[in-house]
């Protein structure tokens, strides 16, 4: 059998929870709260009988901002509509989203193509439209067959459905679009994106293009996928499907329309994908507008006035920091793919040191290896981007060596660790007592070099005649001498002494 | 003098000068409901512990001198669908027959904010769905005039508790002719205010776009006081118009200047009964004699108006009722085998056939392949209707016609043939969906000594207007001041 050829068509439906205090419809908290269900519900988020939903303005503005970040077209004119299917976590029997007039549509995401050498990947965003959160059923799992519970904690909290055209073209491309998602939801600060709480999830649609021998294509049956809980299952999931599409196009034939759309499951133990049991009527949703609630009308000045608000996104802070702040391309993603809070921190650092260089040398290196060593995020981390930015501010200013500099921030990690409290001002503390200060009293400097030639004037001779190996003994005694030197100077001094004698 | 049938104003007057206290009237009313209920069937439940303790609170009030709300301690009754806090409201269904709404209806809060003396809760259509009381769980409330007639409905309960001097105030919903329907058979003030003008925040929704709570009483002064008390915003209800409501002075101040009335062809056509038309006809007589101008008026889409109605109200119903589903709160049926078969043995136990068949017409009129065709044209109708009030209104101040083709109609005799039951809203449908305010005013009696009344519509908001106006022909009649023998 000849080696099948074809493409990889993904398209992904992102659901992410919008950070917002209280509920899309109702002032109930969205707090995560497994531990006492049922307990951030009220008349409308039950569903009950008479209650009525009033929307939170509060939701839809951070989902304009989230559409305009990804570049959509905001509606001047948006409704709500019920969408309607019966299942115990929905307690009103339906769900209040928007169907055909959604607020936004027609945007893009920008990601890095597999090949780095290759220009960035635009992603078409077919639509965001907000829509309202159910609850969880909780099923007896201990195999005895007890009773189903419901737990309504998360209905109703706001849910931004973010719908991508079908233009990723592997498991990896796929899994990277979710990552810039993830940052640039981050950094505009609408969602706290946490795949375990559930406030980021994602479906996949997915199917291959064949290409035959004759140039012509046929596309296998699009089959959704579900239940991924993380980004590497993502794309394990989407990687599994590929080769399991591939296989079922070799025995079956089967294309496009030839069978119904299929939903599978990731089971990430067994590493497979599995057919899912229809729900049932699932066709019909019959939506219609929802009577107890009224459109949303904006105009254009206050569209206008959003996107003015709206904060700098990734990509364009990535450009930032590689034209403004000389940073590589590399260290700027890497410090941008760890988030707003190290970001931020980052760029305090950089800011007071005056040289965003050496600062995304500390914080890519130092910082991060100490940061992952300790497990904790950097809103925790002892040495406070003030600290940090002052202390390689030292550096710049030639009072301290690089090493010096290193030599004190472990001192200062110390005292952290051994429960005492720092600050800026331990910095001046630590340089004192121990003495790390660059010498700038070329006096003394000057001193301990005439000591060393006078103790070495082999060596000396050596290096006269054009021998510079032979300076790092005498820069070894002179650095004895003179704690705190820099050895640059210190080797630069010792040269010019020697040439001039 | 027995209080039963003192006019609202003399009650109110009564109480608020200390010659009544809140606790003799609501005692008065306790012991008539507990003589006439049993037979007409008016209450589901009466809570008269509850009651008196709020009628000592305002009599309390009043003698300590503190301020007391516009209700005074007036004894009033909500229909079963309006949320009070932890006491059963059953919306007439076997469904909710045991729900306490854990919360507070926004008209319940104004009725107690207000100092209402709330003394029990009144029969309804199961989910106000019906039009003569006859589809509620707890049988049909029976017409005092004459207890082989049916009261009306949905909001018959109301309508009887009044007409027999129960209570003098009650609050219904009206949907399609809910409140002033009944009015009309037995023989009361009824009114359907303007859409969004009072909170539907806790009342149990059947068609949530037509849905509206509203008073009766027997007269103009009672109804325009109750609505005071209950109408203006609520933010709880996005659909809540931002105004507030009429003052009373306001309504008892009159008809500013000459008023005019327009009349429509249709409204005196085929299936009105003749002695309905003589009566409201020479009820539009005694408006002219009062100084009115008569004039006709085109609404050349009310005759869609039912076929409108059926689509949207039954399409928002089957909606609206899905969450009835066995699982969170309600009928759960003993029996199932499986989670679907839980909701399909619930419900199925639980609703009555009328609520059966409007939950699958609207389950049909929405679904894929259908929408354009039945709900899509619906809301084209609707739109259309309310442009042709829109028109007329701009050469009238109010439209009076008749409030349904019949008096009462005989009990069970449109029970099995539904399309006849939806012909008795044939005049009061086109108000819900235009959202105009309309009231039913008692305006005389068949040969067989059954109410007729008389209905008013006027645009948007100008619900004072139709007080106004009612008040106008009340003072010229003395309809509402007939009352039936009962024993
Ligand atoms: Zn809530």
């Amino acid at each position: 059998m000849s080696s099948l050829s074809y493409t990889v068509i993904i398209g992904l439906e992102v659901h992410t929870q919008l950070r917002t205090r209280s509920k899309l419809f109702c002032g109930c908290s969205t707090d995560f709260r497994p531990d006492a269900p049922n307990s951030q519900t009220c008349p409308v988020c039950l569903g009950l009988p008479g209650a009525l939903p009033v929307m939170n303005r509060k939701a839809f503005e951070l989902s304009v901002r989230t559409a305009l970040a990804l570049n959509c077209r905001i509606a001047e004119f948006t409704k709500w509509d019920r969408k309607q299917y019966y299942y115990p976590d929905l307690p009103k029997a339906y769900q209040i989203s928007q169907y055909d007039l959604p607020f936004s549509s027609g945007g893009w995401l920008e990601i890095a193509a597999d090949d780095p050498g290759e220009p960035v990947r635009r992603i078409r965003i077919t639509r965001a439209h907000l829509e309202e959160d159910a609850g969880k059923n909780i099923h007896d799992e201990t195999g005895r067959g007890g009773d189903s519970m419901v737990d309504l904690n998360r209905t109703g909290t706001p849910l931004l459905e973010i719908v991508s055209e079908p233009d990723l073209r592997s498991a990896a491309e796929a899994r990277r679009y979710l990552e810039e998602m993830r940052t640039l939801l981050l950094f505009i600060g609408v969602s706290d994106c946490n795949m375990q709480e559930g406030s980021l999830r994602c479906d996949a649609n997915v199917n291959l293009h064949i290409h035959h021998a004759d140039g012509s294509k046929t596309a296998t049956p699009i089959v959704e996928l579900k239940n991924m809980n993380s980004f590497r299952n993502v794309e394990l999931a989407i990687e599994y499907e590929v080769k399991r599409q591939a296989s079922q196009w070799q025995k079956t034939g089967q294309k496009i329309g030839d069978v119904p759309k299929q939903t599978r499951g990731w089971d990430a133990e067994r590493g497979v994908t599995f057919a899912q049991r229809e729900k049932e009527e699932s066709s019909d949703y019959r939506y219609f507008p929802d009577p107890d609630l009224v459109p949303v009308v904006l105009t254009v000045q206050q569209i206008e006035d959003a996107r003015k608000q709206l904060p700098e996104t990734p990509a364009v802070r990535r450009d930032r920091f590689q034209n403004q702040l000389g940073l590589t391309a590399y260290d700027a993603a890497v410090i941008i793919d760890q988030g707003p809070e190290m970001t931020q921190y980052f760029e305090h650092t950089a800011q007071l040191c005056g040289d965003g260089k050496t600062a995304a040398n500390w914080v890519t290196q130092d910082i991060l290896r100490d940061l992952n060593a300790a497990g904790t995020p950097v809103s925790e981390f002892p040495v406070t981007a003030e600290i940090l930015g002052t202390l390689l501010n030292w550096i710049r200013e030639g009072r301290l060596t690089t090493k010096s500099a290193r030599d004190v921030y472990s001192v200062l990690k110390e005292q952290a660790a051994s429960g005492q409290s720092i600050a800026v001002g331990d910095i001046e503390v630590i340089v004192r007592e121990r003495k790390l200060e660059t010498v700038r009293d070329t006096g003394a400097l000057q001193a301990a070099i005439a000591a060393a030639i006078a103790a070495k004037p082999e060596a000396a001779a050596d290096v006269k005649s054009g021998k510079h190996a032979a300076a790092g003994p005498l820069i070894g005694m002179i650095m004895k001498q003179v704690a705190g030197a820099d050895p640059k100077a210190v080797r630069e001094l010792l040269l010019k002494t020697l040439a001039d004698s | 003098m027995s209080l039963h049938y003192l006019n609202t104003a003399e009650l109110h007057s009564a109480l608020t000068e200390g010659r009544l206290s809140s606790r003799q009237l609501t005692t008065a009313c306790l012991n008539r409901i507990e003589m006439l209920n049993p037979s007409l069937n008016a209450f589901i439940s009466v809570n008269a512990d509850q009651a008196l303790l709020q009628a000592d609170r305002v009599d309390e009030k009043r003698r300590r001198g503190e301020r007391v709300g516009v209700l005074g301690g007036l004894p009033l009754a909500l229909k079963d669908n309006i949320c009070q806090k932890l006491v059963p409201a059953t919306c007439g269904s076997r469904m909710l027959q045991n729900f306490r709404p854990p919360y507070n209806a926004h008209v319940t809060e104004r009725i107690e904010a207000e100092d209402g003396v709330i003394v029990g809760r009144l029969n309804m259509d199961e989910f106000a769905m019906g039009s003569s009381t006859e589809t509620s769980f707890a049988g049909p409330s029976l017409n005092p005039w004459n207890r082989q007639r049916t009261a009306g409905g949905s909001s018959g309960g109301a309508a009887v508790a009044v007409a027999s001097g129960m209570v003098p105030l009650a609050l219904g919903s009206d949907t399609g002719g809910s409140i002033r329907q009944p009015a009309s058979f037995c023989g009361v003030v009824g009114m359907k205010p303007t859409y969004g003008l009072v909170s539907r925040y806790g009342l149990i929704a059947y068609a949530s776009s037509l849905d509206q709570i509203g008073p009766f009483s027997r007269d103009a002064f009672g109804a325009g006081l109750l609505l005071q008390a209950i109408g203006g915003h609520d933010s709880r209800d996005s659909t809540s118009i931002p105004v507030s409501a009429p003052s009373i002075e306001e309504i008892m101040a009159g008809v500013p200047g000459k008023l005019r009335v327009g009349i429509v062809d249709e409204h005196f056509g085929e299936g009105l009964q003749p002695e309905v038309g003589d009566c409201v006809r020479q009820a539009i007589a005694e408006l002219e004699a009062a100084g009115a101008t008569v004039s006709k008026v085109e609404l050349p889409h009310s005759k869609f108006s039912i076929a409108a109605y059926y689509l949207i109200a039954c399409s928002e119903a089957s909606s609206n009722l899905a969450r009835y589903d066995g699982i969170h709160y309600g009928h759960r049926a003993d029996q199932f085998s499986d989670m679907t078969d839980l909701y399909c043995q619930s419900r199925g136990e639980a609703f009555g056939p009328e609520v059966k068949r409007r939950i699958m017409l609207g389950t049909y009129a929405l679904s894929a392949g259908y929408y354009d065709a039945y709900y899509l044209k619906a809301l084209k109708v609707r739109r259309r209707i309310r442009e042709d009030f829109d028109r007329a209104f701009q050469s009238v101040d109010i439209i009076a016609g008749p409030v349904a083709p019949t008096p009462a109609f005989p009990l069970g005799e449109k029970l099995d043939d539904p399309l006849t039951m939806y012909l008795c809203d044939i005049y009061t449908i086109s108000a819900n969906l235009a959202g105009i305010p309309g009231i039913s005013v008692p305006c005389g009696f068949t040969s067989d000594h059954l109410p007729v009344g008389l209905q008013f519509l006027a645009p948007e908001l100008q619900d004072s207007r139709l007080l106004q106006a009612a008040k106008l022909f009340q003072q010229r009649t003395k309809w509402h001041e007939q009352h039936p023998e009962l024993s």
